[in-house]
């Protein structure tokens, strides 16, 4: 029960828990065995219209400004139990919205609508081999050639990096620091531009993420997103939303994890009763429901605080930390209350475990929001 | 041809209902409501039948509170063209139900009346066969195949060790059985679009029905928690305990 949800909400809800119920959770174990699921859930989910939330409805989405839309469709994805497939699936959302945003209006018509219905991946490649919390020291280069920008460099850790069809690119266009960074919109298929292959990964087993590599690649001037050089505001802006889903996966994961806790603790026998009958476990247990609630409500607030137009970013900084903490510590206390089952893969606990890890490092490492977090307050 | 649907606000089927302690009742306090299943299979053959160019409107009724709005705009975003709401609070039984249908009926005028078979929550199998017998219509009970041939529809109806196909005459009700069709859900864009479709509020006063109940509930109370199951070693024991113990063949 929230204050924060209407009616249209509560509809959405219910069309993406169908969507994760019927599409789904049928196979979602074998998809993770398999390291991948099928390009055809993009085309489901679009055809859903779970993919267009806060995009503009000339460009195909459902319209902007809901911000609670994302969030209940968000956490039902997140049902799935599988923060792979939600990250992959999702891409578009942290690939798309510079495109939809800045890109030039030929560029954005041609490749917003498609993606938005599924058709094509979209994915961002900010992080290099070279670093990732210092985005403003990003050394991949592209350097202006007639019509063209020659591009030179590699990215890595790209969430939908090995099937994506469309990348935006981080690049440095003019001299060094924040202010010489530049997006560029590359197509898979653009000469001098490869991937390596799908990485293989502690968690998020069903998410494709690959290195990228540009050399010598062409890309159409015509393909810059937004001003050139003034890229870092860009990317900068993106992180907001990037970071409230990041929040809100942390805390539906332990969600799940909490639930699955309560039914295995009710039925689970030692001693001669069931182990929730044991102090220690009932109180681990309140505690667990007592961080998820307060992580969910904290996110909550900051998704008011962005619905009313504000920019929260010392709070969203503070909820994905927060949230991930919580993450951490309920889902690791779920495999404890699970015993020897909670080490087995049959066991949904053992996948929330291994995912909680990444969320402390995309998006921001806890360390940089913590940076961002004393900036906000003049430390 | 108009085709009109019966929708029910009922606890979700996945929810675990629990007895009030006084035994009056279910306890809705907090619980997740949703559309009545045998409901969605209604408002998905009446948008099929659309789809086939069979029906060229789909009115969706719903009784009860103001909250049962939610699933008029559910029953909208799924195909329906417009909702109508028959407000109360009080509690409404099947007779009266039918009662207040058959004032819609009256009204709308539609050729084909399409209600589930039965409602999870009190699972009464009353409303539908009540309404024809009130409208002086003909009925096609727990229907597993509706196909509307002219001015006939031909409903198959799953029976106790069978199908039986009945012919009628339009108008008339049919009631939804679990295999009729699989119910799609309600895709974004459609449910911002049921937003604008009209909706329209009236009350049992307005169409001259008295819904105080007839029945009185003495008691509800949990079913009885069964006891574990045995094994047992083989088809002989198996046998023998059906006849010995069981007394069951
Ligand atoms: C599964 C997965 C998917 C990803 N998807 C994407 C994607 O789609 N697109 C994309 O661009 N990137 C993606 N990333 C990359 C991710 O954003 C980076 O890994 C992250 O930003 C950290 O960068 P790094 O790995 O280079 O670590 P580093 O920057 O090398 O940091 C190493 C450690 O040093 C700490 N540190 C760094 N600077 C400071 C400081 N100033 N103060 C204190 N501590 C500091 C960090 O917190 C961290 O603990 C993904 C990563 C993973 C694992």
């Amino acid at each position: 029960m929230s204050v924060y949800f209407n009616e249209t909400h509560n509809q959405a809800r219910e069309t993406a828990r169908q969507f994760v119920t019927r599409h789904i959770l049928p196979h979602i174990n074998d998809w993770e065995e398999a390291g991948e699921f099928p390009r055809s859930l993009y085309l489901q989910a679009g055809e859903a219209g779970l993919l267009g939330i806060g995009f503009p409805e000339a460009l195909g989405g459902m319209g902007e400004g809901d911000i609670f839309l994302k969030v209940v469709v968000s956490e039902e994805l997140m049902r799935s139990t599988s923060g792979g497939l939600v990250a992959s699936l999702g891409s578009l959302d942290i690939g798309l919205p510079p495109v939809a945003k800045w890109a030039k209006p030929h560029i954005k018509e041609s490749i917003v609508p498609a993606v938005l219905r599924g058709e094509k991946i979209s994915a961002l490649a900010i992080t290099e081999p070279g670093g990732g919390s210092d985005v403003a020291n990003l050394r991949t280069r592209a350097v202006r050639d007639g019509d063209h920008y020659v591009v030179n460099g590699s990215k890595t850790f790209i969430t939908s990096g090995h099937r994506a069809d469309h990348y935006t690119v981080a690049v440095r266009t003019g001299g060094e620091g924040h202010a010489g960074i530049s997006l560029l919109l590359i197509d898979r298929d653009t000469p001098g531009f490869t991937r390596g292959k799908n990485l293989k990964k502690m968690g998020w087993w069903a998410s494709d993420t690959a290195e990228l590599f540009f050399d010598n690649c062409r890309v159409p001037a015509d393909r810059l997103i937004g001003a050139e050089n003034a890229g870092f505001i860009a990317i900068m802006s993106n992180f907001l939303q990037e970071r409230l889903m990041l929040a809100i996966m942390a805390y539906t994961t332990a969600e799940i994890a909490l639930e699955a806790s309560l039914e295995y603790a009710r039925n689970r026998e030692a001693f001669g009763r069931t182990i929730d009958r044991f102090q220690v476990t009932r109180h681990k247990l309140v505690d667990m429901a007592t961080q998820v609630d307060i992580a969910k409500e904290y996110t909550y607030r900051c998704a008011a605080l962005m619905q009313a137009g504000k920019n929260p970013i010392k709070q969203v900084a503070m909820a994905k930390n927060f949230s991930v903490e919580v993450c951490e510590m309920v889902t690791r206390e779920a495999v404890q209350i699970f015993g020897g089952m909670g080490y087995m893969r049959e066991s949904v606990v053992e996948r929330l475990y291994r995912d909680a890890k990444i969320l402390s490092i995309g998006g921001g490492t806890t360390e940089i929001m913590k940076e961002l977090i004393a900036k906000q307050m003049k430390l | 041809m108009k085709v009109l649907v019966a929708v029910k606000r009922v606890i979700d089927y996945n929810v675990k209902v629990r007895v009030k302690p006084d035994n009056s009742g279910v306890d809705l306090a907090n619980v997740k409501m949703a559309m009545n299943p045998f409901c969605e299979i209604a408002v998905e053959e009446a948008v099929r039948l659309k789809e086939k160019g069979v029906a060229t409107e789909i009115v969706v009724v719903s009784i009860g509170p103001k909250a049962c709005q939610e699933q008029i705009r559910t029953a909208l975003a799924l195909g329906a063209d417009r909702g109508i709401h028959i407000e109360t609070d009080a509690e409404v039984q099947s007779l009266e139900a039918a009662k207040l249908l058959k004032a819609v009926v009256d009204k709308e005028e539609p050729k084909l009346v399409i209600l589930g078979k039965q409602s999870i929550d009190t699972d009464n199998n009353q409303t539908g066969q009540m309404l024809a017998a009130l409208a002086g219509m003909g009925q096609g009970t727990f229907a597993s195949e509706v196909v509307v041939d002219g001015d006939k529809v031909n409903v198959t109806r799953e029976v106790d060790g069978g199908l039986m196909t009945v012919a009628l005459n339009l108008p008339a009700v049919v009631t939804t059985d679990l295999r009729l069709n699989e119910p799609r859900y309600a895709s974004l864009p459609n449910i911002m679009k049921a937003k604008k479709k009209p909706l329209d509020t009236t009350t049992p006063a307005d169409l001259g029905v008295d819904v105080a109940v007839r029945l009185t509930t003495l008691k509800v109370e949990a079913p009885a928690t069964r006891q574990a199951g045995i094994k047992v070693a083989d088809v002989a024991e198996l046998v023998d305990k059906l006849k010995n113990e069981a007394k069951v063949i």
